[in-house]
């Protein structure tokens, strides 16, 4: 069965799964979004492409709720983020984290089940976690010391620690920064799959048009307000992203051919 | 008479078993903390404060003499502490409020505060006629006394350590979490910002009852190297408290036993056996 076939249909009504309405913020001088407003419906694959201090983060911080906005609103659901924790996994940008913090892979991952530091990992908990794991391919990374894993092992832990409470809603704020080609097409092709199994919305801030391109079924080109929402074959469009860049990349536009199937 | 027949002859007095429980109280609530404030990068947080409550502990003092009750009313009310412990509290909070809304680093806000709060001790005990006996020993607020805990004292020691045990337990999957991502801690409906605040608020209290107790001087170590030492044999955050808590409480025994036995001023005793137990750690710690 395809990706697009396996989809819930959205129902006539149903609210979106992520609403964000006339959302502005201002950083002192610097208005980082600018009235940016969409709608994206359940079972899509979003990408969030845009120039650096383009506002995406940004944008996912004000959907998870993280980042107040001056005006205008977001939901998730149909609810604010911090109303529904249990149906969102968030991977953050690596960089975040406290690298020193004792920690082994499989006690992060348990927070995403416990959404608290777990003292101590119960059986049952240990198992999901390993689940997890092994759907990610770092079941071998468990008992492993998280300061001593490597950028894509950490992405990977990360991911298994979004997807082990079976969200509906992945967002992942650019999780590929700091690994190389290879491993970003990995996660990729990881949330495929379990978009396929879950039928779960995806949202990614990437700065890999080709990857945008290739994986998402949804594309929002953003460089503080809206430069274009919609198929990625539409709205990543040379003049689109030239608008919304000044310029693109190495000087062209990544001609990967969609391979999803977009409704 | 052997070592142990003088150990037991010593801990027969009163003096001693009172010092024991109150170093056992401090360690224990002082590692729990410790292991927050060391994973966070707050070590000067112990030093910021312990000054403050010599800050309020002048204020207090001179209080207490301006308004008469260095010679009579309640036991409490004439021990500074009960203004000490208020005014740490608030330069705690107010030390996570210029973090919380100023671009300013944590060591800048502690050594602003620091700074004030030592200037505002030295004001205060300047004021207070010298021939007025303020039942406080500027010395022993420096260095400490623990040999000289009274019984007020030690109930207000075990009555806070009582309330900072129980809540740093309760909270600490919560703490942890935000300690490692404040962000991700937030997503999952961590309140993070309220935890932070309620973290130096609690320091505050913890930091002011134990620094008139263990010293000003020595507060910050009893709060930073029993964590760290942990902190290098541990693989977890769980493992880093229990460590953490008993390298502080053994600590605290054998320095207390030793300064008796080998008669060494107790808080230097017990700081250089936890700096022992750090040294041995950084030679034996798990890579």
């Amino acid at each position: 069965m395809s990706v697009a076939a396996r989809r819930p249909a959205r129902q006539a009504g149903a609210l979106p799964v992520v609403h964000v309405h006339h959302v502005s913020v201002r950083f002192g001088d610097a208005q980082v979004l600018d009235r940016v407003s969409f709608d994206l419906e359940a079972g899509q694959f979003l990408a969030i492409v845009g120039p650096n201090g383009a506002g995406k983060s940004t944008l996912v911080k004000v959907a998870l709720g993280l980042v107040t906005p001056d005006s205008g609103h977001a939901a998730l659901f149909g609810r604010h983020a911090g109303d529904v924790p249990e149906r969102i996994g968030y991977v953050p940008q690596l960089k975040t984290f406290d690298r020193t913090f004792p920690a082994t892979a499989v006690e992060l991952v348990v927070t995403g089940l416990r959404r608290r530091w777990p003292a101590r990992v119960r059986p049952p908990e240990r198992n999901r976690a390993l689940e997890a794991l092994a759907e990610v391919g770092a079941a071998a990374l468990a008992d492993r010391a998280l300061s001593r894993l490597s950028g894509g092992e950490l992405q990977r832990v990360y991911l298994a620690r979004a997807l082990v409470r079976e969200p509906a809603l992945v967002l992942l704020d650019e999780p590929a920064t700091g690994v190389d080609y290879l491993a970003e097409h990995d996660l990729s092709l990881l949330l495929e799959r379990y978009q396929a199994r879950t039928g779960a919305t995806v949202v990614m801030v990437t700065h890999d048009l080709a990857a945008a391109r290739y994986h998402a079924t949804r594309a929002l080109v953003l460089n503080s307000r809206v430069h274009g929402f919609g198929l990625p074959a539409d709205v990543m469009c040379e003049a689109c992203l030239q608008e919304a860049y000044g310029h693109v990349g190495h000087g062209h536009v990544p001609h990967t051919h969609a391979r999803r199937v977009h409704s | 008479m052997t070592l142990v027949g003088e150990l037991v002859e010593a801990f027969a007095f009163g003096f001693m078993q009172r010092a024991l429980l109150a170093g056992l109280l401090i360690a224990c609530m002082c590692a729990l903390l410790g292991v927050f404030v060391v994973q966070r990068r707050l070590s000067f947080l112990g030093d910021g404060l312990a000054h403050a409550a010599f800050g309020g502990m002048g204020i207090g003092a001179f209080v207490i003499v301006v308004s008469g009750l260095s010679s009579e009313g309640a036991a409490l009310l004439r021990n500074p502490l009960w203004i000490a412990v208020p005014f740490a509290l608030l330069t705690g909070l107010g030390i996570a409020w210029v973090r919380d809304r100023t671009e300013l680093s944590s060591d800048t806000a502690i050594g602003v505060f620091f700074a004030v709060a030592v200037a505002l001790g030295v004001l205060f005990f300047s004021r207070i006629p010298p021939d007025v006996n303020i039942g406080v020993n500027v010395m022993d607020l420096l260095f400490g006394s623990i040999l000289a805990v009274r019984g007020t004292e030690l109930i207000i020691i075990t009555l806070v350590a009582v309330g900072s045990i129980t809540l740093l337990l309760t909270l600490w999957g919560r703490l942890a979490y935000a300690t490692f991502d404040d962000e991700l801690a937030r997503t999952d409906g961590v309140r993070s910002r309220l935890l932070e605040y309620l973290l130096f608020g609690l320091a505050a209290v913890i930091i002011a009852v134990s620094a008139t107790v263990v010293g000003i001087i020595l507060m910050a170590a009893y709060l930073v190297i029993p964590a760290a030492a942990a902190r290098l044999w541990a693989r977890s955050m769980i493992a880093m408290t229990v460590i953490a808590v008993i390298i502080g409480t053994t600590t605290t025994a054998l320095g207390v036993a030793g300064s008796y036995l080998f008669d060494l001023p107790t808080g230097s005793a017990i700081i250089l056996t936890q700096a022992l137990v750090f040294v041995i750690a950084a030679f034996t710690q798990r890579r």
